[in-house]
């Protein structure tokens, strides 16, 4: 028992909780604002592995960190629209349309790392984000380095949440948002046309997954392989059912499976007779406990997944 | 611009869509394999040359067609039904390692080879099904939605296998490499071509494709099941048993993702390891889509599907263009089939 105490007592874990949960913390968001707008967007596991790429080469290339982030938050928001083009103008199946961008963008992603990098038996690295400490709050002993010595991305993703919570619920654009993804008819006959936004905001949402999967790349790690996404993208969808669509709940959710990676992670370390691999299921079968409890609670956007067309119903 | 429904979409633009959408991927791809600094048609024909180009190339590409037909047809009749069992690739790694298990039963390597290699085949698909039947099973419990499930369930399987070949079933003569205990001598299926690897998993497979097909186009089971998918809420009302459809249909697509696996290790490997499928599963589902769903449709589009990541791997080292152009090709001619569908079942008008 004293083994658990020491591992929930150590600021080491705590200050990982944060790092784990920032991919997270994005790429939920994203998904969030996708669905919000009305459209299932299953092509987050691909963005995330493309803005990973793209933003780790940007830097091998020579660019700044941060612009390594634009190049992600782009790239995420082009295949964002790819995705929003079949899937609100063409109405196709958003199942399978995002499936197919998620196949398309780690494969390409894939083909345009081996291009930059043809013949590497380890990956290349490149310098990643350094903590960035708070003055003075840092200093406060236990919660000071747990919450205020992370890198420059945690802090702007926490950003995020409040500032997309505000958005939706305080904003004209943000009613709009959610209309779209409640009665996209009722929008029409206010003026606001539900195509051009669905697509906007599925945009925006690809372009947090795209920088979601850049802070592996850059800050987390510093290098890029092949399959490092690990199904993140796929938690994060369920993370959005947790959180039953709203922002808080969603950030709440992050950092709960982050606490509980952290944890086994480093409990990994010291129980011995466990197979490792027994380990890492738990967050996936956790994923999959989180949707058992709160799929008949959750309150779903009334149009998520019908394709809007003008005088059809 | 807008669209507008046909009122009979033509069957010979439906037959055509596939054509189409693999010559969009194909025109898309050759652009990046020119950025990329090399001649897309000579590439192209590089590509057909691995593929079909030898006996040897011929006989990989069919082996490689095998599992893609299987995993095809799990993907398709699901999707047919609307069961988004996006899990194909943990059912064939439970398949696998089901026989694999079974194959370290001392009394399977006594009994002669037809009747063990039925009970593999049975194994593997029984485990396959039951990957399946768990998410089914919360998604009619508990209004969970499948995709999500199935999805996360990938990952837990190929743990599992990794757990497996790793402790209790780790093959102690194989120099310390993760992988299982060889299934015995008369498990193994026998080889077409005499010095390659293709093997009659290939007819096993082919079976499949015709049996899938007869059973949705002749059976009262097919016929509930495309209603299911079609309108479920019409189909309810019509009396089709929703939920013993959906199960009967869990059964199948799982089942034939699990055989998949089972004869890959009979087949091929002879024992399981954790690259045993470069991601069968998932090409599973291009493969349905590409083949509108239709099972005598899975052949083709699995053997398009081999022939492009066969000759892939030949071109590669010709040209020193990525193989993985062959997983792009394979992802954007999912993207243009459902394009192609589009333009198939609607008109533009301005």
């Amino acid at each position: 028992m004293s083994v658990l105490f020491d591992i929930l007592g150590s600021v080491g874990m705590w200050e990982a909780v944060l790092r784990i949960a920032t991919p997270l913390i994005l790429g939920t968001l994203g998904v969030l604002l996708c669905e919000r707008v009305g459209v299932l967007n299953l092509g987050i596991e691909g963005i995330m592995a493309f803005g990973a790429m793209i933003g780790w080469l940007t830097v091998y290339q020579g660019g700044d960190l941060w612009t390594g982030m634009l190049a992600a938050a782009l790239g995420g928001a082009a295949f964002g629209f790819l995705h929003a083009l079949l899937t609100v103008p063409l109405g196709l199946s958003q199942h399978v349309t995002g499936l197919g961008i998620t196949l398309f963008a780690s494969s390409f992603a894939y083909y345009v790392f081996r291009l930059a990098v043809p013949t590497a038996s380890s990956p290349p690295t490149i310098d990643p984000f350094q903590p960035l400490s708070v003055p003075v709050l840092s200093e406060i002993p236990f919660l000071g380095p747990v919450l205020f010595n992370q890198t420059a991305p945690t802090y702007l993703a926490v950003a995020f949440v409040a500032l997309i919570a505000w958005g939706l619920y305080r904003t004209p654009l943000g009613l709009a948002v959610r209309m779209a993804g409640e009665n996209p008819h009722a929008l029409d006959a206010q003026g606001i046309d539900p195509i051009w936004l669905r697509i906007g905001t599925i945009m925006a949402g690809s372009a947090l997954m795209g920088m979601g999967g850049a802070f592996l790349t850059l800050s987390a790690f510093n290098s890029f392989f092949p399959t490092m996404i690990q199904g993140r993208g796929w938690v994060c969808v369920a993370l959005v059912v947790f959180a039953s669509w709203r922002p808080g709940r969603a950030l709440l959710g992050a950092l709960l499976f982050a606490l509980f990676d952290a944890f086994q992670l480093r409990l990994q370390t010291v129980v011995d007779g466990v197979p490792y691999q027994l380990f890492l299921m738990m967050p996936y079968l956790l994923s999959i406990v989180a949707l058992i409890i709160m799929a008949r609670r959750a309150r779903v956007p009334q149009a998520l997944m019908q394709p809007y067309r003008r005088g059809e119903r | 611009m807008r669209f507008e429904r046909r009122e009979h979409p033509s069957r010979a633009l439906t037959l055509l869509a596939p054509v189409g959408a693999i010559l969009a991927a194909l025109i898309v791809a050759g652009v990046l394999i020119a950025i990329a600094g090399a001649n897309p048609f000579r590439a192209y024909a590089l590509i057909l040359n691995g593929a079909f180009g030898s006996r040897l190339g011929i006989s990989e590409t069919l082996t490689r067609t095998t599992p893609l037909i299987l995993t095809g047809l799990a993907a398709a009749v699901a999707f047919r039904a609307r069961l988004w069992n996006i899990g194909g690739e943990g059912q064939f790694y439970l398949g696998a390692i089901a026989v694999a298990a079974l194959g370290m039963i001392p009394a399977i390597a006594a009994i002669p080879a037809p009747i063990a290699i039925t009970l593999c085949c049975i194994a593997g698909a029984v485990a396959g099904m039951v990957l399946l039947l768990v998410p089914l099973g919360l998604r009619l419990r508990f209004g969970v939605d499948e995709v999500v499930t199935t999805l996360l369930l990938n990952f837990v399987a190929l743990l599992f296998v990794s757990l497996m070949i790793e402790g209790a079933m780790k093959d102690p003569l194989a120099f310390g490499w993760p992988q299982s205990v060889p299934v015995p001598d008369n498990t193994l299926l026998a080889t077409l071509i005499p010095r390659t690897r293709l093997h009659a998993g290939l007819l096993i497979a082919l079976a499949m494709a015709v049996l899938v097909w007869f059973v949705q186009a002749r059976s009262v089971f097919g016929m509930r099941a495309r209603a299911a998918g079609l309108n479920p809420r019409a189909a309810a009302f019509a009396g089709v048993p929703l939920g013993r459809t959906l199960i009967g249909v869990a059964c199948l697509s799982g089942g034939l993702a699990g055989l998949a696996g089972a004869i890959e290790v009979m087949g091929v490997k002879g024992y399981v390891t954790t690259d045993l499928s470069p991601n069968y599963g998932y090409s599973g589902i291009v493969i349905a889509m590409l083949a509108n769903l239709n099972p005598l449709g899975v052949i083709f589009a699995a053997l398009f599907t081999a022939v492009m990541f066969v000759g892939a791997d030949s071109m590669s080292r010709a040209l020193s263009i990525p193989s993985y152009i062959a997983d792009v090709t394979v992802a954007l001619s999912l993207l243009t089939m459902l394009v192609a569908i589009f333009l198939a079942q609607y008109r533009i008008r301005r």
